[in-house]
This record gives C-alpha cells, structure tokens and sequence, in this order.
C-alpha cells in the first residue's frame, strides 16, 4: 500500500477561479494540506467605497458572471434598508423568479459542464459533445431556459438590467411569461432523465458531522428572502450574522476563510436542503428519495444531487411564480425614492450558499463603507478539513485516482474563486 | 458568456480546438493560435504570463471591459494601493499575494493586442462574429459610434429627458443600447468612443442641470484607467 503521497493539482479545473491543492501524506499521515487560492485580490470593498447608492448594484452585480442576480439583489436589498425604500410585491416576485433562472443556470453549469465530465471520466463536455450528443444537449437545452428566465425579467442571461433599488425599472411583456411556462412545464421531461443519470453515478462514502448554515424564511424554500439559521443552534439574526461567522486570512490564500464557533461549517444547495427540505416542492422531495438525498445529509458529495433538487422546486417555483404575476397584471412602475440614508444589510441565499452584503451610506447617498461575505469564502475552510479527512480514506489507491478523487470533492463544493485573468486559448483546425 | 452560447457551442467546437478553457476544461496544452484574454492586469507576476501568451499566440483578443478598458477594477485607482489593501485585507494586507497587487490596468497597457470584445458584460454575438471573422481571415469590426445612435434606433425615451445621467454619448456602441431599452442608463461599459466629444457631453449635463462632479463620477466608472489617456481627464 502507497503511505507517502504527494499530491500537486496546480489550477484545480472545471471550477470557477485559481485554485491549487497540495497534499502531502507520509506514511499514511497527512503531513500538509492546503487549498491555494491564487486568483487575485479583487478590492470590491474598496471599488464601492465612494460610490453613489444607486451605483452599487452595477458595480457589485460583476462580483460574478454566474451568480449576478444574487449579488445584484444582496445589494439592492441592502441599499433598500438602509434608506427605507419599500419595494412592490411585483417587483418581488419579479426578482425572486430572475433568481430561479439564475440557480438554475448556475446548477446546470455545474452539474453539467463541471461535473458530469468525471462519471464519464472525460475532461470536459466537449468529448461527450461527441459521445453522449443527447446528455450534451439536455444539458445545453435546461441551461439556455435557465438563461431565458433571467434575460425576460432582468434584460439579459449576466449582470440583470433592470433589478433596481426601490424595485424594478423593466417588466417583462405578459407573453414573454407565458411562453416561458411553456417551456418549463416542458422541461421537466429532460429535469427527469437528469435524475435517471445521476441515479446511476456512484457517490463516495464519506461522511463527517458539520454545521449547515444557511437562510429560512417564514415561509417557502429561501432564495431571495429568510434569516440565517444553523443546524446547530436554530435562528441566528441578521445583525448577528458578522457575530457567529468570523472571517480570517490564511497565508495561502487571497480568499478570506470563515469559522463559527462551532468550527468548520457548509454553506450551499446541501445545507439549505438539510435546513428547509420540509419547503421543498413535493416532486423536488420525491426527486431526493430517488437519488438517495435524506434530510441530515453531511457527505459533502451530495452537494451534486442536493442541487439537482432544487432544480426540480425552482422549475416547479418559476411556475407558480408566472401564473402569480399573471394574475397580477404587469404594469411598469417606478422605484421607490430613498427616505432616509443609514446602515443596512442584504442577505440572500446565492446558488452557492449565503450572501451577505452590508453598507453604511452616509448624507449624501454615498456609501462609506462596505463589508461582502461571499459562499466560496465560507466554504474553503470546510474544503480544506474534508479534503484531509478524505484522503486517507483513499490512500490504497493509484495516485491518479486519489488525484482525481480530490478533485471531485473539491468540485462537489461548486466553488466560485471568481477570476480576474482567465484564459481560453484556442487552436484553429 | 462563452459557455452561453448553447446553440453554437456544439458546432463551434468542430471548427476550432479550444485547448486550454481551464474553467471547463481538465485537458491543457501551451499550444495555440488565439488567445482570448479575460480580466486586467492586477498584480505583478500577471505582466509576466501574459508576455508568456503574447510569445505563444499570434492573435490576442482582449475579451470583456476588465481586459480592454480595466473596466469597474480602475476604481480602486482613486485610492492608493496600499489603503486599497487596507480598506478590503485590515491587518492582513501584508500576506504576500496580496502584496504583489499593483495598480489596475487594461491588458493593452502590457502587450500588444490584436482585437477588442468590449463590454461588461461581452455580447455573445459579437463573441461569436469575432472568431467568424478570425476564420474567415478577416480583421473583427468594432464599432466607432457613440450608444446613443444605438439606442435612437431602439425607440428609447433619451435618458436625459427622465432627469438621469448617461454616458449614451461618449461610450463605443454595439450594444443596441439594451441598458436604455431595460430601463436602465448607459454606464460605459464598452468604454469610449476613439474620439469622445467629452466637452459635447458635459455640456449635455450641464443643459441638464447636472453637477460637474457627476460628470467625474459618471467617467471614472468605467474609464478610470483609459479616459485620462484619450483627454487628458478621469482619474
């Protein structure tokens, strides 16, 4: 049996931004381990400093091209507290059925193009572009109706247009909506054969107790709207927030890491599951029985399947969300004016996990100061311990396979190490 | 937006090999003919990999408002790097790859680049008439007219009227002005025009009742790092 192992995954693939695992077991002990983040500092904080109120939207939407209609609403939502502006139910219903199309997009990116490379052992989707031309094409087809979602209410598929503070500055046309039900009530045929599929993938066996933090709300399963709650202790409060999780930095890592008091927690599609799956659609329940999801879940791994869940109860959601603005009639309206400028928080639950912004915005409509707490930062430590965990579960095996086996854990995280300097380079042939 | 493309990804992928799209793909190869180059320049030992991809390839594309223009990150610009660090790391900013942060800057700043994709963000049809023409052997137009001929044929109510700043016309077109259309403003994510009539259009907020330091404000958004350079303003 191999004892020493020394593992170098430099740039991590098919997850979103730089990352490196070095790994390093002698005789069967893990000696070192770390997850680099090496994507660049990135300085939101500071760029938004300075700004009008109105301005922060704009600026915060490019946090992130995949998950945009999260940051975009973490700030409207915070702006909207801190100077009293009241949004109307249309404009809420508005954001939270951009929100599906954005979870669902962000879903189906991952489960798709990030994670369906590994059962089929391949190093992307394009070789099953060739091989599988069916699977690739439920995969591209459920990703450009998720894209459509956002483009109908926000303008586009990335950076929403017309999400605003004090509301929304665009209402989509009642057709556009209606054909839009169409086509989702149509797509739980293909929602189907992706639970088929992933039935027959293999998940490691790997478990460890942890805490799962993520929104609830009073009522429905929390995308857009609730207050953070933790498997461990309940109810945590909004202002508490910044109180339970604490955010350091590591020297190997240009992304702040997070801790509660409890240590390592998750954020993500498997905790919002273990905290709300009573929420979930019935048909999104059934789904998880088929693929073997129960509520207390802890393996990591599961993430994958906890998201494929969701898909099935935000397409059941995007429904009920249409027929809703439907019946209410879609008059444009104006945003709500500011009544006062003072401290406020926005809390939502992006595809990965909660997002926290907070602004103070001083007399004049200009923010002062800034404080983000983004899902990857929250999850890294929680890589981090799971990957040593892990991989002494696995050190019999053939180094490639460990090497591709910590890939997929790391993967299974869905994390987003949004990147300053990507590159795609291309060969013509 | 490349991975947007659900339609023509299928198809695009016959014609040319993409060899190294860390983001999707695990197979990587140093051997290719066109590089599309995301985001600005933030830290030193990025100059260095870049000279590294301007050697390999023989096209460069700047793909989005980050690369070409360096975008929102020329805001940090208004501070020195140092409190920049200070504001977002406190006590930690001195961790070393947070050190090594210089000031934000587009990539054309460094090497040489053979085209833009301008946009923040970028438009998948230009993406995708870009690599047509790169195919064909041609030179990628880029449109040189201001937003607001963009968004007269759109239909749109000009933004002024409705008492809000824009930057509809000094930012480069080629955006059919949807920003306008989604009732929104122009921002300038394209950037400027070549040659923006900065004077016309703060004449044009002046008209309007609007103060010289949201003409500044409305500039710096997206031209911090370039404006200066095209006349002699901005940050």
């Amino acid at each position: 049996m191999h004892r020493d192992h020394d593992i170098n995954v430099h740039e991590v693939t098919r997850v979103e931004g730089h990352g490196n695992i070095v790994i390093n077991v002698r005789k069967g002990r893990v000696e070192e381990l770390r997850l680099e983040i090496i994507e660049s500092p990135r300085f939101f904080e500071a760029m938004l400093r300075g700004r009008r109120y109105d301005e922060a939207q704009h600026i915060m939407s490019r946090i992130c091209g995949i998950c945009a209609v999260s940051h975009t609403s973490a700030s409207v939502k915070a702006v909207e507290s801190a100077t009293g502006m009241r949004i109307s139910k249309r404009a809420r219903l508005l954001r939270e059925l951009a929100f599906c199309g954005e979870t669902l997009q962000s879903h189906i990116l991952h489960l798709y193009f990030l994670v369906l490379p590994d059962f089929f052992s391949v190093g992307s989707i394009v070789p099953l572009i060739k091989s599988h031309p069916e699977i690739a094409k439920m995969g591209l087809g459920l990703k450009k109706l998720a894209n459509e979602i956002c483009r109908i209410v926000g303008g586009r598929h990335v950076h929403p247009i017309s999400i605003f503070p004090g509301g929304v500055v665009h209402v989509p046309k009642p057709r556009e909506l209606k054909d839009l039900k169409k086509a989702l009530t149509g797509s739980f045929e293909r929602l189907e054969r992706t639970i088929e599929l992933f039935e027959g993938f293999e998940v490691p066996d790997f478990e460890g107790s942890r805490e799962f933090i993520s929104l609830r709300a009073a009522k429905g399963y929390p995308f857009y709207e609730g207050d953070p709650f933790s498997s461990m202790d309940a109810s945590i409060g909004q202002e508490s927030y910044t109180k339970r999780i604490k955010e350091y930095t590591v020297p190997h890592s240009t992304a702040k890491h997070a801790r509660t008091s409890h240590g390592t927690f998750m954020v993500g599609a498997l905790a919002r599951f273990n905290n709300n799956h009573r929420r979930l659609h019935p048909r999104a329940r059934k789904a998880a029985k088929r693929l073997l999801l129960e509520p207390g879940c802890s393996n990591p791994f599961m993430n994958n399947q906890a998201q494929l869940v969701e898909c099935i109860h935000l397409t059941e959601e995007a429904i009920s969300l249409i027929d809703r603005l439907l019946d209410m009639g879609l008059a444009a309206e104006r945003p709500a004016r500011p009544r006062r400028f003072g401290r406020g928080i926005g809390l939502v639950e992006a595809p990965r996990g909660t997002l926290y912004h907070e602004y103070r915005i001083n007399r004049d409509g200009l923010i002062e100061e800034v404080n983000c707490i983004i899902p990857t930062a929250q999850n890294l430590r929680s890589i981090e311990r799971d990957l040593g965990e892990f991989v002494v579960t696995i050190l019999d095996r053939p180094r490639d396979e460990i090497t591709r086996s910590v890939e997929s854990l790391v993967r299974a995280y869905d994390p987003c190490i949004s990147c300053s300097t990507h590159i795609m380079d291309v060969k013509f042939v | 937006m490349v991975l947007n493309c659900e339609d023509e990804f299928p198809d695009l992928v016959k014609l040319v090999d993409i060899v190294n799209f860390r983001e999707a793909m695990s197979e990587k190869s140093d051997d290719y003919d066109v590089a599309f180059v995301e985001g600005s320049i933030s830290r030193r030992e990025e100059i260095k990999k870049l000279k590294e991809i301007r050697k390999r390839a023989s096209t460069v594309i700047a793909l989005g408002a980050c690369s070409s223009t360096g975008g929102l990150n020329c805001l940090r610009n208004r501070f020195p790097v140092e409190e920049a660090k200070r504001i977002v790391y406190g006590k930690d900013a001195a961790v070393r790859k947070i050190k090594d942060t210089i000031r934000a800057r587009p990539i054309d700043s460094v090497i040489e680049v053979d085209h833009y994709i301008h946009g923040c963000p970028i438009t998948k049809e230009e993406f995708l008439s870009t690599l047509k023409a790169l195919l064909l052997g041609k030179t990628p137009e880029v449109p040189n007219h201001p937003v607001c001929v963009d968004c007269k044929m759109a239909g749109n109510i000009c933004v002024f009227e409705r008492g809000a700043t824009c930057m509809g016309p000094v930012t480069r077109a080629g955006c059919n002005a949807i920003c306008i259309t989604y009732g929104s403003i122009c921002w300038g994510c394209r950037g400027t025009v070549d040659d923006p009539n900065v004077d016309a259009h703060e004449e044009t907020l002046r008209r309007y009742g609007l103060t010289a330091d949201s003409v500044t404000r409305s500039l710096d958004l997206y031209g911090g790092c370039t404006v200066r350079k095209k006349t002699g303003r901005g940050d």
